[in-house]
């Protein structure tokens, strides 16, 4: 099992802020993930609908889309950042 | 240079002066301490706003802000680094961030508040979401902070 995590718009559209979901293994790159997700239903598909604004985290860390998703235990998904 | 690292989110208000009075106090070598507060505005875009309510990722957020306050203490002699980030719902007027620098001079201070900040706008998992008399929306990125982060990739160490 793998821990989800969505945040602002991305768990507004998704409408949860996360789920443990069991990943089929030709899943393999964080890019690859957000495909799949998107064909999950209309929610992960109006979520996912553009991919390239959307940020994900692997274990906490920032990753870039190509990156391999083996072994993660948390990956997250947002937009990009607005703190400070 | 033994450096003090506090970094902190929290839903409460913060006390800036006390903040930075705490990195110098009994302390010989601090010569210089710049503090820097991100505060809510009033109104976004010409529309007057009623609050900004900032969402964050726990774990992660407190993790990215001391990777870059650990590279600030690589580039420059910091005698001691506070960040503070506040979470919730935030009032116009109301402070949003703080970071405290201290060094022996203050070039680095002055630098290393501005790195901080620069890097916390673009890389720390926070969102704003502003609520005006229309709704709720979230607040855009802005390609003003990614260039202003970007710029520290090759400056020189001071």
């Amino acid at each position: 099992m793998t821990k989800l995590r969505y945040f602002a718009w991305v768990r507004e559209r998704v409408g949860k802020p996360e789920e443990d979901v069991v990943l089929p293994t030709h899943v393999r790159t964080a890019g690859e993930l957000m495909t799949w997700l998107a064909a999950r239903g209309e929610e992960y598909a109006h979520a996912f609908a553009n991919p390239k604004v959307i940020r994900v985290a692997i274990d906490r860390s920032h990753v870039q889309p190509n990156t391999p998703i083996a072994n993660a235990s948390e990956i997250a998904f947002f937009p990009p950042m607005t703190g400070g | 240079m033994t450096a003090s690292t506090t970094v902190r989110l929290q839903r409460e208000p913060f006390d800036v002066a006390a903040e930075a009075a705490k990195l110098s106090r009994g302390r010989a070598d601090v010569g210089a301490v710049v503090t820097f507060t991100g505060i809510c505005r009033g109104n976004e875009d010409g529309e007057p706003i009623a609050a900004l309510t900032l969402e964050h990722y726990p774990g992660m957020a407190e993790a990215e802000i001391e990777r870059h306050v650990e590279e600030a203490k690589q580039r420059w002699p910091l005698a001691g680094v506070t960040v503070i980030h506040r979470y919730g719902r935030i009032a116009p007027g109301e402070d949003i961030v703080m970071v405290v620098t201290a060094s022996s001079h203050r070039q680095a201070a002055f630098a290393a508040a501005e790195f901080l900040m620069d890097y916390l706008k673009t890389r720390a998992p926070f969102w704003k979401q502003v609520e005006t008399t229309s709704g709720k929306s979230w607040v855009d990125a802005k390609s003003v902070d990614d260039a202003a982060a970007k710029r520290w990739r090759k400056a020189a160490v001071e």
